[in-house]
């Protein structure tokens, strides 16, 4: 089951910032779920591939050209910030 | 001509092709309509002008001669597809201000095909959810109610807006997208019928990803060939979609006339779940005696793995889930809420963004993802549900279709089951096995709970065999005769 600090690290690798009043409640709910999940455990997997897709696709190859682009504005036009054709973030380097 | 909301996709092709009404008529009667069903809260956002726009586009060129397939028909979109030009949310507030600069492979289709689109419809929060209550938008209400019971029900999720549209009779046709039951699921509580596809079989290329490997679009509608109408309008092979599969897609609507006379049709005796109420039962033996009667065989099949599949579902869902929404970051579109650092605006952006639902999907998603848990859970979730997709593989080379309840329970008064999340995902027990094995289902109406709502039954079909699943929903629906009007309804009595 996760106790508070295991939920902290979870919310920090998700990137999600959880209020410490939400913590607790949290951490039931996905303790819950987990507990829930342990059934698998049940399941003989000896020798089964594990099945990543629903239909057996290969990967399709095509010719290595730029189909697409070209419109950098349109891509800019739903940024919450933008400065001289480039999305903007946070300052990172002093 | 308001006489046509209430009509079906085929009354109102004939209609337009015989020259009884136009485009713009059923345009502006279902404008009016979707006026008229706003206490439903179906719509996120409603498009008037762009319906005026698309239908007198429709209207001249029947004028021309060139009539397409749904041409002129109004329809409802669920504000999971990206729509050039008109916002799109997925419920959430992380998608706060984006307004799609292209338009998704599926909805191009549908355009392209005459459809006239009357609005955006509502959904879980990233379709997370089986009813509708996860949205940020509010709940919608169901269009039918318990009897002598006034209290709201959930519609079921999570394309909760577009069966509740559907069965009010706002639109004939909506799009949903089902990942776990997202059609199926809310087109059993609403009373109509909802189509998921083969995985591969309709373009998953601008659909706002929840769980790709699962992820598919599909219609509800009210009959099973309108159903098969719009699946002919948006299958078929995209090569923006790595995992569409190049494949003709057949004519469906031909597919109908087929019957279900010689096919051989399984019950899997591990969906009799304990708990699953009598009416349930019944109704799942009244489904294949009336499968017998038009002339198919009914046989027991074996799903061995069946009690397994929720919960691998809520290992593989969340994984790909968190993984998809990784990009709601604050830097590219949608919600952003300034912080010190990049990390630091991570963090309050996707705090502020998501809500529960999505995040305690996202939180277990990370989780069963991360070193030291990888192998004992998702792994392990990979390597069952290779078992799950095994046992339909062993039971298809037996019968052609396999035959459930759609849900375990009728729909339930909004505000239950919200305490306990894993009760919320018992919704899905008896859609998310096919959906693991990325098989085509489809969900029919077949009649009324003891308590008031409907109850659908579920036929399961083998890869790419829409037609046959086709043509087992149209003799369960011939035979049920599912005619009752909901509680609440638009079309004039």
């Amino acid at each position: 089951m996760l106790d508070e600090t295991a939920v902290r690290r979870i919310a920090q690798l998700a990137r999600i910032r959880v209020p410490d009043d939400e913590i607790e409640r949290l951490s039931g709910e996905l303790s819950g779920i987990l507990g829930w999940i342990e059934k698998l455990r049940e399941v003989d997997i000896e020798g089964v591939e594990p099945m990543t897709g629903a239909v057996d696709t290969g990967l399709r190859e095509r010719p290595d050209a730029v189909t697409d682009g070209g419109y950098a504005e349109r891509i800019l036009a739903n940024a919450p910030e933008t400065a001289g054709g480039h999305f903007v973030v946070p300052r990172v380097v002093e | 001509m308001t006489g046509l909301v209430g009509a079906t996709v085929a009354e109102m092709r004939a209609a337009l092709a015989a020259g009884e009404t136009s485009a713009l008529e059923l345009a502006e009667a279902h404008i009016a309509a979707a006026e008229a069903a706003a206490p439903l809260n179906g719509y996120i956002t409603v498009t008037p002008e762009a319906a005026r726009r698309q239908a007198a586009a429709s209207d001249a060129r029947r004028a021309r001669g060139e009539a397409r397939v749904l041409d002129g028909i109004p329809v409802a979109v669920k504000d999971l597809f990206c729509t050039e030009g008109v916002r799109t949310t997925a419920a959430s507030r992380s998608l706060e201000g984006f307004v799609p600069p292209y338009e998704s492979a599926v909805t191009e289709k549908l355009f392209a095909a005459g459809a006239v689109m009357c609005g955006k419809a509502n959904l879980d929060e990233f379709a997370m959810g089986s009813s509708t209550v996860t949205s940020r938008f509010g709940v919608t209400h169901n269009p039918w109610r318990r009897r002598g019971d006034d209290r709201p029900l959930v519609p079921g999720g999570s394309s909760g807006g577009s069966a509740a549209l559907v069965a009010a009779r706002a639109v004939p046709l909506a799009l949903g997208t089902d990942t776990g039951g997202s059609i199926r699921q809310p087109a059993a509580f609403c009373g109509v019928v909802g189509l998921k596809p083969t995985y591969g079989r309709c373009s998953r290329w601008g659909i706002v990803a929840f769980a790709s490997s699962l992820d598919q679009a599909g219609p509800i509608a009210r009959t099973v060939r309108d159903a098969a109408l719009a699946l002919g309008a948006i299958a078929g092979y995209d090569p923006r979609d790595s995992t569409s599969a190049n494949r003709p897609a057949p004519d469906y609507e031909t597919a109908l006339a087929g019957g279900a006379r010689g096919l051989k049709i399984g019950v899997p005796g591990e969906y009799r779940i304990d708990g699953m109420p009598d009416e349930i039962e019944a109704l799942w033996a009244r489904g294949a005696a009336w499968l017998r009667e038009a002339g198919a065989e009914i046989r027991e099949v074996a799903l061995p793995h069946t009690e397994y599949a929720l919960p691998t579902y809520y290992v593989i869902a969340p994984a790909e889930a968190s993984s998809n929404l990784a990009r709601y970051d604050g830097v590219r579109y949608g919600l952003r809420v300034p912080g010190g650092d990049p990390i630091d605006q991570y963090e309050r952006t996707r705090g502020a963004g998501f809500g529960a639902e999505a995040r305690r999907r996202i939180a277990i998603g990370a989780y069963v993802l991360s070193a030291g848990y990888y192998d004992a859970y998702y792994l392990r979730a990979q390597r069952v549900r290779a078992l799950v997709a095994r046992d339909f593989a062993r039971a298809f080379k037996d019968v052609d279709l396999i035959l459930t309840p759609t849900c375990p329970f009728a729909a339930f008064p909004v505000g239950e089951r919200m305490d306990d999340p894993v009760a919320m995902y018992l919704n899905d027990v008896f859609t998310v096995p096919s959906s693991l094995a990325g098989l085509p289902a489809i969900s029919v109406p077949a009649g009324l709970s003891e308590s008031g709502p409907p109850l659908g039954l579920q036929l399961i079909g083998r890869p790419f065999d829409e037609e046959t699943v086709l043509r087992g929903a149209a003799a369960l629906e011939a035979a049920a005769e599912f005619r009752e009007p909901p509680y609440f309804s638009v079309a004039a009595p």
